[in-house]
């Protein structure tokens, strides 16, 4: 029951900080940076090709206009070794004048929360200024999908999927664990390098079952969807303020995973395994995105940054530009950014320990 | 009905987006911008566009494309200069045409050799667009079939080329495609994530190498060492003289040489992974045997001339065959251009069958492109030819830091990191070696760039063939052997015994005397060493990861079984045989420098980029080249550093790149270039 209750307590944290946000952060520095004349330097642990680029190149040119002094503010990207390189290597940055902020992902926190030997980060020692949602849908052929009986799934257990994996120990854990409680026989064929050539196989009829996070859905899978030869099976949901699952806000008219479960005889939203889902989908996802300062940044910086983003969400036209790049998903400052770094990056010890042992007994995934 | 539903808008949606002023802009720009690279000795395709790649970025996809195809396109043409003009071929793709290109310059005939050159260049890069159009409409509707198999049997497909370009010892060949495939595994493996020929302490490796470092450390590095030890001054500029009308009646007598000779540069476009260094070769070996009187070849036959630009061109389309229709390299360039296309704009185009159905009218644009940028470069290559030829009688030794500081940066960009000088080395070291003892570089490049695709896709196919012959033996059996296999098997089979039957007259890098056993022996003892420590490496993969160890311990195997081969025939025979093939023994009264103090030079800017960052370092090497090795004034070595550092510091500022930091960087804050 623990896990359960460390969940809820991180989700109340999260709410009760939010009423807080304004009242604490942003008033009680007082002055903040002036950035005039220079120039911030945003890395991201990734290539140029991911979505954490995309996040960034979005972001960038407002955190320029809303930041004091209107800095340039450019985006360099550090890949290697799937974000643990450009980590490992923000950690040893100190705080000099807030010109450097660091973007983080799903990639960099999974590892961390998993134990991973190569992590010599640690989360707690950086200054979260934003917090980025998003979700993640599960789509099927229709001919399979015409086999679940409303929301019962149960119909798919006699069929062997096929699922085109980055590899069980990145973001590809929830989907696949998802699949495992609720019954499916889904094998991953690894190997493949972005979650866009998932698609391409489940394009080419070699795997029949696939998840995109929101974004390339919206983008790669809605053509599909109309065309007729995909169908949406679920998406993994969004919290709600107390901390449940419901429906995510982008995909209204999908049932979430939480529904199907329920469903679905044999699959539990409660007990050992749900937990662990529900903790690895709370690091992997609602919080998926965020931006640091280095340890040992100022109030002042803090203060500056906080606002800054603050500004960037109060623009006019930040739903409208947000909404199809980003789709429609919290962006979180201020305290609220600290409750989510905080259930994004402390996932119960039972919840880690079930998933490193199914890890290993599932895939032979050892971590050590 | 496909055809004219879909591919004749999409032809004409196409033309409309590059008939703009600033594509046209674009095009010009990439176009001057390959005419320097080509003309250039060294560098080709893979350092211009890795230089480009950075830029790429959300660019707007057509503006990126128009420079990027603009530059590749013309590199075979400007490459010429350099052939006809100071008997060094400007890219690997133009090496044949220095064989009688050059005696016609040293007989006064510059500018008939160059003029019929260039209406060769010209017409092989248009029959080249032709090809891909058409290839394009008829293969869309099996591309689409294409699936893992497929894909597969086209990856084998293009290291089965590996044969043709072994020379005169084919498992030289095969020894050099299975180090390229293993330099290719090193890093985390892309199935269970296992390590090989890494540790996590040095992350650098867990990434595995790139393709810029190894593309340019392969081929451009030798290069320009080897032309650096030649040390030629090349004052003695002839005119270029008259005779560009008769240049180009004499491509219009022997059309059917450039046809027959366009067509084969398409053929051997299209096979994934072999590129330009073998085209041209082929060709002049196609211009000898249809020529009658055969006596006037290496003294300035014109046939020979014409024979290797019209492939050389024409093969730039073909190779964008299996590159955008399958997502598979067609050349070192052409993987780099994969990479580049990811890029652009907001990332959605993906080169592959993908891009056929969705984005056909940019696979149409890239095609007019192509056609275009012949043009525009055969055009500005005649206007400016008097300028151009200048440029080639620049001593290399001032060329030469000049390459390198670009070649250096062109690879610096790819990790960001001091490691990547470090691997530009080694491979650069590793290739030279490879040139000195005639092993195919070609093939290891196929090796390394086919090695990736090779094994996942080999790794997938039979991960869901088992699911399917779980369902049901006929449907794994479907899925296997797909009538699409069954013909890629075939064509494979032919391709294979075809290639070693001839490859004993292609001469890839041309011919090699022999020398000592000594040398050669030691070379193949190193090369076994590594292969043999890659192997047990692999061996040493827990079961659990069973599927990162197959590829790179079946690889070693093969690799190793071909050195062992070997070795025991350098024993048994002389030492005349073509296995002790050895450069230093044939250049040796051409070559004014030694390796090892030509290499010191650049052993010792690593070393100074270690301690004072990569700019000081830089500025020191280029001064000190400049004076000591080049012989020039204090005045002018310090303008030219000047020049450089500046050069470096502005292509840097445009990108927000930093460069490389050493010891120095560590102790004392400074301010940027220098941080």
């Amino acid at each position: 029951m623990t896990e359960t209750n460390t969940t809820r307590r991180v989700a109340m944290s999260l709410v009760a900080a939010a009423a807080a946000t304004f009242a604490t952060n942003v008033s009680a520095g007082g002055h903040g940076i002036d950035l005039e004349g220079k120039t911030v330097e945003w890395v991201i642990p990734f290539s140029e090709t991911g979505g954490s680029a995309k996040w960034a190149n979005f972001y960038a040119p407002l955190l320029s206009e809303a930041l004091p002094g209107n800095p340039t503010v450019v985006v360099k990207f550090m890949p290697g070794a799937g974000s643990t390189k450009g980590a490992n290597w923000f950690q040893e940055q100190e705080y000099d004048d807030g010109t450097l902020i660091f973007g983080s992902s799903g990639s960099t926190q999974f590892p961390y929360l998993l134990g991973d030997p190569r992590v010599r980060y640690e989360y707690s020692d950086w200054n979260v200024v934003l917090a980025s949602g998003t979700g993640g849908v599960a789509y099927l052929p229709p001919d399979l999908a015409q086999k679940m009986d409303g929301l019962d799934a149960s119909a798919l257990r006699d069929t062997d999927f096929i699922y085109g994996s980055q590899g069980a120990t990145r973001l590809d854990l929830v989907p696949l664990l998802a699949w495992e409680m609720l019954g499916l026989n889904v094998e991953p064929v690894f190997g493949i390098k972005g979650r866009g050539d998932g698609r391409l196989m489940f394009e080419r009829g070699e795997a029949n079952i696939d998840y995109q996070t929101s974004s390339s859905f919206l983008k790669g899978v809605t053509p599909l969807v109309e065309a007729g030869t995909a169908v949406p099976m679920m998406s993994w949901g969004a919290l709600d303020a107390d901390g449940n699952i419901v429906r995510d806000p982008t995909f209204p008219d999908m049932p979430t995973f939480k529904e199907i479960c329920e469903a679905t005889e044999g699959c539990e939203t409660s007990g050992e395994q749900w937990d662990a889902w529900k903790a690895f989908f709370v690091a992997g996802f609602p919080a998926q995105k965020m931006v640091f300062l280095p340890a040992g940044a100022s109030n002042d910086a803090m203060v500056t940054y906080t606002k800054a983003f603050e500004d960037i969400k109060a623009r006019d036209d930040f739903a409208d530009i947000s909404a199809g790049r980003l789709g429609k998903y919290p962006q979180m400052t201020g305290a609220k950014a600290d409750g989510a770094l905080k259930s994004a990056t402390q996932v119960p010890d039972a919840a880690k320990e079930f998933v490193v042992n199914w890890l290993s007994e599932r895939y032979g995934v050892t971590l050590n | 009905m496909d055809f004219v539903s879909v591919a004749l808008p999409a032809l004409g949606d196409a033309a409309s987006l590059i008939l703009q002023p600033i594509v046209l802009g674009y095009l010009v720009l990439g176009v001057v911008m390959g005419l320097c690279i080509g003309v250039f000795p060294g560098l080709g395709g893979i350092a211009g566009l890795s230089l480009l790649l950075p830029f790429m970025f959300g660019m707007d996809p057509v503006l990126g494309l128009a420079l990027m195809i603009g530059m590749v396109a013309v590199v075979p043409t400007s490459d010429t200069f350099a052939s006809v003009l100071m008997g060094i071929p400007g890219s690997s793709a133009s090496q044949a045409t220095v064989l009688d290109g050059f005696p016609m310059a040293k007989k006064g005939e510059a500018a008939r050799a160059l003029s019929a050159a260039f209406a060769s260049s010209l017409f092989g890069g248009l029959v080249g667009a032709a090809f891909l159009t058409v290839f394009i409409l008829v293969a869309r509707p099996i591309v689409l079939e294409f699936r893992t198999p497929e894909l597969l049997m086209i990856t084998i497909f293009g290291l089965s080329m590996v044969g043709i370009l072994a020379g005169r010892v084919a498992l030289k060949g095969i020894a050099a495609a299975g180090l390229g495939m293993m330099i290719g595994t090193i890093g985390e493996g892309d199935s269970a994530g296992e390590l090989r020929m890494a540790t996590y302490d040095m992350p650098y490796l867990v990434d595995g190498l790139k393709l810029v470092i190894v593309g340019l450390g392969i081929f451009a590095i030798p290069e320009i060492v080897a032309l650096l030890r030649q040390d030629r001054a090349i004052a003695d500029r002839k005119p270029l003289g008259g005779g560009w009308l008769s240049g180009v009646r004499d491509w219009f007598a022997n059309i059917w040489l450039s046809v027959r000779c366009s067509i084969i540069g398409v053929v051997v476009g299209v096979i994934p992974g072999l590129g330009g260094s073998v085209v041209d070769w082929i060709a002049y070996g196609h211009s000898v045997q249809t020529t009658k009187d055969k006596s006037k070849f290496g003294s300035g036959e014109i046939r020979g001339v014409i024979g290797p630009e019209s492939s050389n061109n024409a093969k730039e389309g073909g190779g964008l065959v299996p590159t955008l229709l399958f997502g598979i390299p067609g050349s070192g360039s052409m993987a780099i251009f994969i990479g580049a296309i990811a890029l652009l704009g907001s990332g959605n185009i993906e080169v592959g069958p993908s891009m056929l159905k969705n984005n056909l009218d940019i696979t149409y644009a890239i095609v007019w492109l192509l056609a275009l940028a012949n043009v525009v470069g055969t055009l500005i290559c005649i206007a400016a030819s008097g300028g151009i030829a200048r440029l080639t009688t620049i001593p290399f030794a001032l060329l030469a830091p000049f390459l390198f500081m670009i070649i250096s940066f062109a690879a610096f960009q790819s990790g960001q990191d001091i490691m990547d000088l470090v691997a530009l080395f080694a491979i650069g070291f590793l290739g030279i070696m490879m040139r000195r003892f005639d092993w195919s570089r070609p093939a290891f490049l196929i090796g390394f760039v086919l090695s990736n695709p090779a094994e996942t896709y080999a790794n997938q196919a039979v991960q869901i063939a088992q699911s399917r012959f779980r369902k049901g033996f006929d449907e794994g059996i479907d899925y296997i052997f797909s009538p699409i296999v069954i013909i890629l098997v075939i064509i494979t089979l032919i391709s294979v015994v075809v290639g070693l039957r001839q490859a004993k007259t292609i001469m890839a890098e041309g011919a090699v005397e022999s020398g000592s056993k000594r040398a050669p022996l030691i070379f193949l003892l190193v090369i076994l060493g590594y292969l043999g420590i890659a192997f047990t490496n692999a061996a040493m993969i827990p079961d659990y990861a069973a599927a990162d160890r197959v590829f790179p311990r079946f690889v070693a195997g093969v690799a190793i079984v071909a050195c062992v081969i070997l070795l025991v025939q350098m024993m048994l025979r002389a030492e005349t045989h073509a296995l002790f093939a050895d450069r230093e023994s044939s250049e040796a009264e051409m070559n004014a420098h030694g390796l090892w103090t030509t290499l010191a030079w650049f052993a010792a800017l690593l070393l100074l980029t270690f301690l004072l960052g990569f700019i000081l370092a830089l500025a020191l090497f280029l001064f000190a080249f400049i004076k000591f090795r080049a012989g020039r004034s204090y005045g002018f070595s310090a303008l030219y550093t000047a020049a450089g550092i500046a050069f470096m510091c502005f292509m840097a500022g445009l990108l927000n790149r930093d460069f490389p930091p050493g010891l120095l960087q560590s102790y004392a804050d400074l301010p940027w270039p220098l941080s």
